[in-house]
């Protein structure tokens, strides 16, 4: 390393690290990029909607200040506002630099780039590449980053997972120890600042329609170490999931935002086939009690209508399903519009969404929660950063369609000129030479060393399916306390017979079954974090729904969660919220008059 | 309305009680690669990672024996990463999207038959390692050079048929499948239609076609486009439905007119 350039550690290449990764490379420094599979196939790639940004080319008026309005509206108002809108004031010149990328945005007759309608608000101002825009701006980042590989100033480590950071004796970040993932050797990455871009914990949840990467496993290491998680019981419910038994594969707002219908019969047991019920014998139930947004509600309020729907036996054929029905809309214009996602559903069901109505269900899609960060995505570790789905700082609640991949790349934006920032000014630790490295490597040794001789008798993978089902059944759409306690007491039985696990794999040559462990005593302290969050919020909002305290409770609740590690269970406290900007008001979506 | 034109799907009608999946094995890259064969009950709605998780969770093969858990990689389940490829009953596919019933229904038999794609380093079992296939895209030079990220407004109008054009190549995951099939790629002899059709997604676009001809010299070089030996297997097999043999053919052409006009300067 050159003595004048920063060095960098970026942990994830999705959409929010290969942002900063791209913004340092370019002010000259150099970045350690390390990810558990090769950056082109991170989960951004799934998203598949678009990405927000108040362009305003459809000549309705919109502007940043109302994409502020509807994403601190949509999040319930638990979001502090000022970075809400440093976002939203930066969208449009974020996706204006992906289309100079040369991302296929759709276009109008114009030649301009295109913008659809999505949930939570009124405005056409989604950017979108056909039905995987995700796949296409993580493709665009890639080929920067590549290009900056090339230039030798970032050098990736893929095939790399976390296993914890490198803290000296005052508690300041020095760099991190990861695990090569065929070789299991171990390795000490120095870095005078780390950035966290790994993305969700979706498996914490067995299934969901994360990829099986977003373990969170890695943001599960730096709370273990001292970082304060934010927030962590807001897990946004994505209301349409196509149900599978590996996972749950997610059908796309954009299905409703293209006109997409949700409905079921009036007869649970009609025995017509859904297009053969005429529209009298259909209840088109978010219609009905939503006229000004109809289906186009945000995702916690169609996620518990469907919820409710199907637990009063009023889902299709009585099962856990609804209708979510296209058929209405000439198939070539879906086929151009929605292709990809319509191809998922063929591909996975067997049926062709065009001309069959789709049948789905909620499932666990997102966390709002994260490592904590102020404004500048500092977490409270001097020398740790924090960008993307796992950090906390913009949803609040619930986050809005669309919004996700322009929180990835804003924060990542952020946290590259924050983090340089840090490191030019930082004193340099003689850390290596005080042994924060080497003690933290044995440590992070023995610790594998003892999974791999580790023969009580536990499997691994059971545990897993128990702890994903246990969380999906209380702590996913509708909470009450008793199951909260329930379900933390079940967590800790799991955590107790994880001591108990032998691993099934004699080969440890590419294995699957050390990292898994690993990533799995990760999972169950943050599974803690999002039980114990919720089970000590007694209201309601956003995506968090408890029916004995139904109402939002601003005077007691209007706070961040905040969870810091401790052997025994997490300790929990609040922090005020930042809503200087847009002052709270109710949230009403059975009209389109939604100011107090 | 549109009228009802779509043919439903043949479905698995009388499906078997149990299902036999034949896995090769290896256990590093270099040792002698074996066969074995596990048991499951046939459920519905199994497709080929359903069932490798639960081969993983209690590996005992078909005789009894107690083995080590098959390895594969794996991420999105949704075929748009690319990673779970491999050969499935002798066709390179994604292992998310390869459905039990559909197998057993085209294969006519109880048996599903997985091996690792054979033109990458064999890391173990099912796992391979398809560096080599980024390292072609920084042969051609797969990107759009930017004179910086800030903000420099939106990029030039572009109608949208040749954004969808575009779109179609873009939609590359990376996954292999093409140079498996493909005749010529292995050894290094041929970089393949996947940076092929990656050079022709830049050289389509406004900006890129500015920087085309740095593209084109990636594909000039013993292991060029000129390797190609037209057998199409490429298209048969991709999961994208990506136009590969048409991005080779106007690559050529471009080079065609670029070698005429390089001609005509000197």
């Amino acid at each position: 390393m050159a003595s004048s350039g920063l060095k960098i550690a970026i942990v994830g290449g999705g959409l929010a690290g290969l942002a900063a990764a791209m913004k340092i490379a370019e002010a000259g420094h150099e970045v350690d990029l390390i990810s558990v599979v090769p950056v082109k196939r991170s989960h951004s790639v799934c998203a598949q909607g678009g990405i927000n940004g108040a362009v305003n080319t459809k000549g309705e008026g919109d502007s940043p200040a109302k994409h502020l309005d509807d994403t601190v509206y949509g999040g319930d108002f638990l979001a502090n506002q000022p970075p809400v809108k440093r976002m939203t004031d930066m969208a449009p010149e974020i996706i204006y630099l992906f289309d100079r990328m040369g991302v296929p945005f759709s276009r109008t007759k114009e030649g301009l780039m295109d913008f659809r309608r999505f949930g939570g608000t009124l405005h056409h101002r989604t950017a979108f590449a056909g039905a995987s825009t995700g796949q296409q701006l993580l493709y665009a980042l890639d080929e920067q980053v590549r290009k900056w590989e090339v230039g030798g100033k970032v050098t990736k480590y893929e095939g790399w997972e976390m296993l914890s950071l490198i803290l000296d004796d005052h508690q300041v970040c020095r760099g991190l120890v990861a695990m090569n993932l065929q070789t299991l050797e171990l390795k000490s990455f120095a870095a005078d600042a780390v950035i966290m871009a790994t993305g969700g914990p979706g498996m914490v949840f067995g299934k969901s329609t994360n990829s099986q990467t977003c373990t969170g496993s890695a943001v599960g290491a730096c709370y273990e170490q001292g970082a304060k998680y934010a927030n962590g019981e807001f897990i946004q419910v994505h209301p349409t999931s196509i149900p599978g038994e590996d996972k749950l594969r997610l059908m796309s707002e954009s299905a409703r935002g293209e006109g997409g219908r949700v409905w079921v019969p009036r007869d649970p047991m009609d025995a017509r086939k859904p297009k053969e019920i005429p529209d009298a014998d259909r209840r088109y139930f978010l219609e009905e009690k939503y006229p000004a947004y109809g289906n186009l509600v945000p995702r916690d309020i169609a996620t518990r209508e469907i919820f409710q729907v199907c637990l009063e036996g009023a889902g299709v054929g009585g099962e856990n399903q609804v209708y979510l029905d296209l058929t209405h809309i000439p198939a070539e214009v879906l086929t151009e519009k929605l292709g990809a996602i319509l191809e998922i559903y063929e591909m996975f069901v067997g049926d062709d969404p065009r001309y069959v109505p789709m049948r789905i269900f909620p499932g666990v899609h997102y966390s709002m929660g994260g490592l904590w960060v102020d404004f500048e995505q500092r977490t409270n570790i001097p020398g740790l950063f924090a960008a993307g789905e796992c950090d906390y700082s913009i949803h609040g609640a619930n986050r809005l369609g669309a919004n996700s991949l322009l929180s990835c790349v804003y924060g990542g934006f952020v946290a590259a000129p924050s983090a340089m920032e840090y490191a030019k000014n930082v004193e340099r630790g003689s850390s290596e030479s005080n042994g924060a490295h080497a003690a933290e490597l044995k440590r992070q040794q023995e610790i594998n060393d003892s999974i791999i001789h580790s023969e009580g008798g536990e499997n691994q993978y059971k545990l897993h399916e128990e702890l994903g089902k246990v969380m999906t059944d209380n702590v996913t759409v509708v909470r009450y306390n008793d199951r909260l306690q329930a379900t933390d007491d079940k967590i800790r039985e799991l955590q107790d017979r994880f001591k108990n696990i032998s691993i099934n794999d004699s080969n440890l040559w590419a294995t699957q079954a050390v990292p898994h462990a690993r990533q799995l005593t990760n999972m169950l302290n943050l599974a803690r974090v999002i039980t114990l969050g919720a089970l000590n919020r007694n209201e309601s909002r956003g995506a968090h729904y408890k029916p004995d305290f139904p109402e939002r409770d601003d005077e007691n609740f209007m706070k961040t969660t905040i969870a810091e590690y401790s052997a025994e269970a997490p300790v929990l406290s609040y922090e005020p919220i930042d809503v200087s900007l847009v002052e709270p008001r109710k949230r009403d979506y059975s009209s389109s008059k939604k100011k107090a | 309305m549109t009228t009802n034109a779509h043919i439903e799907k043949k479905r698995l009608e009388t499906p078997p009680a149990t299902i036999k999946f034949k896995i090769q094995r290896r256990e590093k890259e270099g040792a002698q690669a074996h066969w074995e064969t596990f048991e499951l009950q046939y459920r519905r709605n199994l497709n080929v990672i359903s069932a490798l998780m639960e081969i993983r969770k209690d590996p005992v093969t078909i005789e009894g024996k107690q083995t080590t858990p098959p390895v594969w990689d794996m991420s999105c389940l949704e075929q748009v990463c690319g990673i779970c490829t491999m050969v499935i009953d002798g066709k390179v596919r994604q292992s998310c999207s390869a459905l039990i019933d559909d197998l057993l229904l085209a294969s006519n038999s109880d048996t599903v038959t997985l091996a690792p794609m054979s033109k990458f380093p064999n890391v173990r079992d099912l796992k391979v390692d398809r560096s080599k296939m980024f390292d072609h895209l920084k042969q051609v030079e797969a990107w759009i050079e930017l004179d910086g990220t800030y903000d420099l407004g939106p990029g030039p109008h572009v109608p949208n048929e040749l954004a969808q054009e575009r779109y179609a190549f873009s939609r590359c995951m990376t996954c292999g499948c093409c140079l498996e099939a493909c005749p010529q790629y292995g050894d290094d002899n041929y970089i393949g239609p996947q940076a092929i059709a990656q050079a022709r997604l830049f050289n389509m676009h406004p900006t890129g076609k500015m920087t085309a001809e740095d593209r084109i010299n990636g594909l000039l070089g013993d292991d060029g486009i000129t390797n190609c030996g037209n057998a199409q297997n490429c298209i048969q097999v991709c999961p994208m439905s990506i136009p590969l043999t048409k991005a080779i053919y106007e690559t050529n052409r471009d080079i065609t007119v670029n070698t005429l006009f390089g001609w005509l300067k000197k």
